[in-house]
């Protein structure tokens, strides 16, 4: 019996994988772009600071606003984009972009300096982008701290008597993209995984083929089984193109172990085909479960924490992200991928993949029986 | 063109675009994604996307139980950014830690008082690296919280006997264009034009696509209409569509989200009319290329929807990416929305860069739907 059984599957999972693979632009689509997103967003998604223009109006031209600046530029990362004569200029130029940072030193600031008071600089920020202004104050009250310590310690003064010793844990240079680059190992391949699956028993229903497969001697279950299959494969087969980017082209260190990894994708897959498969038995046609998946996979990918931290949604929204499968598995991936842990310490990301694939799956086998009675 | 052609040409569209509009009504699916996502994404995006760090709970482990170790992190209580949480070791830190229930570990070493009488005692800060942006910061703040306050204590003791201050520079800092320092100003605007790109490029390649496989556009061939009147009567709907769309997101960024809108309503209008067009006309070229619907859709993701999510500045500022990867940014259409939405919104009329970009999305727009209808045209002989 298990034999027949497993041999039916067989057959129909061969079918399902071909149906797939079978014309050219459908398996140059399955992995062409998975390579190119990976390396391009590899690149692109980034919050850490490469490159501030800025513009420099130094009305007190001594000594002192010269060696600030020359910490500034020392930096490497600001870049001087223009050098302004009077504050008229300011505006124009911040409104048109060209300098995203605008230091203005006063005339009297050398006076002030020698005379022990305090010296004000005013530094703009254009915050059209909130985030990359916030860096770049960081970056500049960096720079100006660490001036004024050596100034002190010129002029007499004792030096800071504490010292920080910083250090992070699991991605030692703080790089955006040795999170990111995880984070879309599972993120690139659940959107195909959804689409694949949402679209196999919606085409096959718009064609007409679903009714003889109704007809043959598989089980509804079987039928399900045979169909959830392939997809999960491809997207496990995503997975490693952009886990061979990160870890050979990006050289991301990975420090957990393949296998875990794995056991997790494998788990995230299955539910993510559960999801899919669902939405496949609810559609009419193709388009309607595409529009379904279409409206799933936008709040499932900007909730999931790739992007921006789940910590800092609303409390209710953060509940809503519970029945998000790729939340817990970007926190997986990230777990085992930087910081190594085994299965003991993802278990919590698991039973919730387990248990959205415990629902979705015999939902959709329900929903095809519905359907046949 | 004579009189009476021009007449029919009127005609036919106006009938075409009234039978396209009853297919648009009748199908929920299309309003919904039309009307009702770009409201429910704008509320669940506008809400649920932040990078601002708030309250970030700060494991502090004090080894040295010396009153003037209390008083060095003391400062950390100052901040907003931060949340100090007491704990007795560094066994439970490194715990809470690996749990992610506390973003980062303060530490004072067990020599710390006395070290610090000798006035050179470090204090240990130890980030979650995982998020790395958000670790950053915290880092960043609980650095100059630790240490500003130690100077200041400093200065205090040894002011007298120095009879006097020594200078030192200040910041006075100004964030223009976002006074409430929130990341929702900066986010709100690009969702816009994310949720405009859905429903304009990916709704368009979806329904063209399936009246290709299905031949349904055929028999539109087959009548009088001519090509470009079959598709100005298959855009205008979807253009309506998501121009609603578009006013319930410019109401909710407004009202709900209190983003100010320095720019004139009309600039944001028009220029977000060009974007629809450039959106729309990438879903028919896509469309009509394919003439699939399941490539339709997948190509529909991968240049449209994610480029305009990962390429476009809409997260990711592209002044941080490297050249070849801005280059690739900068031929984003969405990427001229993204900057028009928020300098209109944030900034006010800033005429020369309105114009460049508003012009830049005209000649996407006008390339796209000439595309389009040469790929129609041709694939009818």
């Amino acid at each position: 019996m298990l034999p027949a059984f497993l041999l039916r599957i067989g057959h129909l999972f061969r079918k399902e994988l071909l149906a797939i693979l079978k014309d050219r632009s459908s398996r140059v689509i399955l992995v062409m772009p998975v390579l190119m997103q990976s390396l391009l967003f590899g690149y692109a998604a980034t919050y850490d600071l490469a490159r501030v223009d800025y513009a420099l109006l130094d009305q007190s031209r001594g000594a002192a606003s010269t060696a600030l600046i020359a910490r500034l530029d020392g930096t490497g990362v600001f870049r001087r984009a223009a050098t302004l004569a009077s504050p008229e200029q300011i505006a124009a130029l911040v409104n048109r972009q060209d300098a995203l940072v605008v230091i203005q030193i006063p005339p009297d600031f050398e006076r002030r300096l020698h005379a022990g008071e305090e010296a004000p600089i005013q530094v703009i920020i254009d915050a059209r982008n909130s985030n990359t202004a916030g860096m770049a104050s960081g970056y500049i009250a960096s720079v100006v701290s660490a001036f004024n310590d050596e100034w002190r310690q010129r002029h007499g003064g004792a030096s800071a008597p504490v010292r920080v010793e910083a250090r992070a844990w699991f991605n030692p240079n703080l790089e955006t993209r040795w999170y990111i680059l995880p984070g879309m190992i599972a993120a690139i391949s659940m959107i195909q995984t959804l689409l694949l699956t949402a679209l196999s028993v919606a085409r096959e229903r718009e064609q007409g083929t679903f009714d003889q497969l109704l007809v043959t001697p598989l089980s509804p279950t079987e039928i399900m089984i045979g169909k959830a299959l392939p997809p999960v494969f491809v997207g496990l087969v995503q997975s490693t193109i952009v886990l061979l980017i990160a870890r050979l082209w990006f050289g991301v260190p990975m420090a957990g172990s393949v296998v875990t990894l794995y056991i997790g994708l494998a788990f995230f897959t299955v539910a993510s085909v559960g999801i899919g498969l669902s939405i496949s038995a609810v559609s009419a046609n193709m388009q309607q479960a595409m529009l379904y998946t279409f409206m799933l996979i936008m709040p499932m990918m900007l909730l999931s924490g790739f992007a921006t931290p789940v910590s800092n949604m609303p409390e209710a929204l953060q509940i809503a992200t519970l029945a998000n499968p790729l939340r817990f598995a970007i926190d997986l991936v990230q777990r085992v991928y930087l910081e190594g842990v085994g299965l003991a310490a993802v278990w919590h990301n698991l039973i919730p993949l387990f248990i959205i694939a415990a629902i979705t799956l015999p939902l959709a086998a329900w929903l095809f029986r519905h359907r046949l009675a | 063109m004579t009189g009476p052609a021009r007449n029919r040409f009127w005609q036919r569209l106006i009938a075409l675009t009234r039978k396209e509009t009853r297919q648009l009504i009748r199908d929920p699916g299309s309003i919904a994604i039309g009307v009702l996502l770009p409201i429910v994404l704008i509320l669940l995006f506008g809400y649920g996307l932040s990078l601002d760090v708030k309250n970030a709970p700060m494991a502090v482990v004090l080894e040295d139980a010396s009153p003037a170790a209390a008083q060095a992190v003391a400062g950390l209580q100052l901040t907003p950014y931060i949340s100090p949480v007491p704990l007795a070791s560094m066994r439970e830190a490194e715990a809470l830690m690996r749990d992610r229930k506390v973003d980062g570990i303060v530490r004072l070493p067990g020599d710390f008082s006395r070290r610090l009488a000798a006035g050179d005692a470090t204090i240990q800060v130890i980030v979650h690296g995982a998020d790395a942006a958000k670790a950053n910061i915290i880092l960043r703040y609980a650095t100059g919280a630790l240490t500003q306050d130690a100077l200041r204590r400093a200065d205090l003791a040894g002011g007298a006997a120095l009879g006097g201050g020594i200078g030192q520079v200040s910041i006075e800092q100004r964030l223009w264009f976002n006074s409430a320092n929130t990341s929702t100003w900066y986010l709100v605007p690009g969702l816009i034009a994310l949720i405009m790109t859905l429903v304009g490029a990916f709704l368009t390649a979806l329904v063209m696509a399936r009246e290709w496989e299905r031949g349904t556009l055929e028999a539109l061939f087959v009548t009088p209409a001519r090509p470009v009147e079959i598709l100005l009567a298959k855009i205008i709907p979807y253009f309506i569509v998501g121009m609603a769309g578009l006013l319930l997101c410019l109401a909710a960024a407004r009202f709900l989200f209190a983003v100010p809108m320095h720019g004139s309503l009309a600039a944001v209008v028009v220029s977000a009319m060009f974007y629809l067009l450039v959106a729309v006309g990438m879903g028919l070229v896509i469309s009509s290329v394919t003439r699939n619907q399941f490539l339709a859709s997948q190509l529909a993701l991968i240049l449209s929807f994610l480029p305009s999510l990962m390429l476009s500045g809409f997260l990711f500022d592209l002044r941080n990416v490297p050249t070849p990867i801005n280059v690739i940014g900068h031929a984003v259409p969405a990427t001229y929305f993204i900057e028009l939405l928020r300098t209109l919104f944030l900034a006010g009329n800033v005429w020369s860069l309105v114009v460049r970009d508003c012009l830049i999305l005209l000649v996407y727009a006008a390339v796209l739907l000439g595309i389009a209808r040469v790929v129609t045209r041709k694939r009818l002989d």
